[in-house]
């Protein structure tokens, strides 16, 4: 999910730009050295996920699995996120420099919330696990798109029916996702729970 | 897949110091990015090809990969004229294009398409290793580029590993469909990648602790110093400065 370049107004990317500074300034601050290999490993296996498409229809959407990374990671998405973009940016100009910020807040800011709403539902039962991993994927996508509305209609008022279409035409995004999360969820906690990171005591 | 095509070569731009092309970049994308006039976009858009024909880049890959950016612009194509308020130019039934809404329709894809440009001519046109010492030099976080560093060295083998879980699923006679099955399947196979992912990385980590990996990353790329780079910035920084201080008193 990326905003092109070239759209924002001034205020939306200055904005976007602070909240992912110090989004990743904090996100940065989790992080020890014991830690970063871990997160720079998971930030490519997202990056790779997002290659991964699956048919609906006759079309076909890229997964995007940011619900996943932020469960994963908690805070640490954040800057996890941002090296994601910036490589996609580099490799295949999914946008640039000057949104990157506000990308990094699109994507991120729902991550980051799925972890704190969602994590502390995972392993009560196996369908109480399922549907949280359902409603993280389905979340962090809304969530997403909403954010993406936001920024243009901040921008301009008028792009409130673009912004809406935007919305529209993610829902099928969203449940896709949320189905994915749930079951990859569901897979993680019988195949490698130690991946999951614990709640504190 | 994942290919650094533009990285090599010999041009003026790539001899340039990463450093400079960072701050060049930022310099430049972010004043075209706040132009809000169609002349002055136009002025940048040139200043972009310039740019382009400078690092010598093959003219059909740079259009192939602006191709996501223009699935954005036909979507934005399609709905603006049709949804902006404004004076209205022509009016079909009950569709009416507005000229408010078209003149931002060429604002918004001469503006992105340039500063896309300006992103491929200067840093797509480096290696990530070259990218990461010059953003060290420009005081980013140690942490951050060590994480864009390692996430770019792992993508590769992570992509390995997902088209080797595919493969075997194909094996199996996995068709992919829409369908809860498929879904499912795609599922385990992302959970699969996570899962190595992690594995690897403890691995990595302990081989790094063997051989004294001390938190710092070591570049060993060379720029000699170079009168052309300081020429260079004072180039962008002067024409960036100019059209700014233009379109100020232009409104």
């Amino acid at each position: 999910m990326h905003i092109s370049e070239g759209v924002l107004s001034a205020p939306v990317l200055a904005t976007g730009a602070a909240l992912a500074l110090a989004g990743t300034g904090l996100g940065l601050k989790k992080i020890d050295y014991d830690r970063i290999v871990h997160v720079a490993i998971l930030a490519s296996a997202f990056f790779v996920a997002s290659l991964i498409h699956v048919n609906i229809g006759p079309a076909s959407v890229h997964l995007i699995l940011n619900g996943i990374v932020g469960l994963l990671l908690g805070v640490a998405a954040i800057p996890a996120i941002l090296t994601a973009l910036l490589l996609q940016a580099v490799f295949f100009q999914y946008g640039g420099l000057t949104t990157l910020g506000v990308n990094v807040v699109v994507m991120a800011v729902p991550a980051v919330l799925a972890h704190y709403l969602f994590l502390p539902l995972l392993g009560k039962s196996p369908t109480l696990t399922f549907i949280a991993g359902f409603l993280a994927g389905l979340f962090s996508i809304l969530f997403s798109s909403i954010l993406l509305g936001l920024a243009l209609w901040f921008t301009n008022q008028n792009f409130f029916e673009t912004s809406l279409a935007i919305i529209t035409a993610y829902i099928p995004v969203m449940i896709i996702e949320g189905i994915v999360t749930g079951f990859c969820v569901t897979f993680l906690l019988k195949a490698y729970p130690e991946i999951i990171p614990k709640k504190k005591k | 897949m994942i290919e650094e095509k533009f990285a090599y070569g010999s041009s003026f731009i790539h001899k340039l110091d990463p450093q400079i092309r960072i701050l060049a970049l930022i310099v430049l994308s972010f004043a075209a990015a706040l132009c809000d006039n169609l002349y002055l976009a136009v002025i940048y858009f040139v200043i972009s090809i310039i740019l382009i024909s400078l690092a010598g880049l093959n003219r059909i890959d740079v259009l192939k990969r602006l191709k996501p950016l223009f699935w954005f612009l036909l979507m934005i194509w399609i709905i603006l004229p049709l949804t902006f308020d404004g004076d209205i130019m022509y009016r079909f039934y009950w569709l009416k294009i507005t000229y408010q809404g078209l003149i931002l329709c060429c604002k918004i894809t001469i503006k992105s398409i340039t500063i896309m440009l300006i992103f491929v001519a200067l840093i797509a046109t480096m290696t990530i290793a070259s990218l990461g010492s010059g953003l060290h030099r420009i005081h980013v976080p140690d942490k951050m580029v060590f994480l864009i560093l390692m996430s770019y060295r792992y993508i590769s083998v992570i992509e390995e590993e997902y088209k080797r879980l595919l493969r075997a699923a194909k094996f199996r006679g996995f068709k992919p469909g829409t369908n809860v099955h498929s879904y499912k399947t795609f599922a385990y196979i992302a959970g699969m990648l996570f899962v190595r992912a992690s594995l690897r990385a403890q691995r990595v980590h302990q081989a790094m602790l063997c051989r004294g990996f001390n938190q710092k990353f070591h570049t060993l790329d060379e720029y000699p110093p170079n009168r052309l780079n300081l020429i260079f910035l004072m180039g962008i920084f002067g024409a960036s400065l100019s059209l700014v201080i233009l379109e100020i008193i232009w409104v």
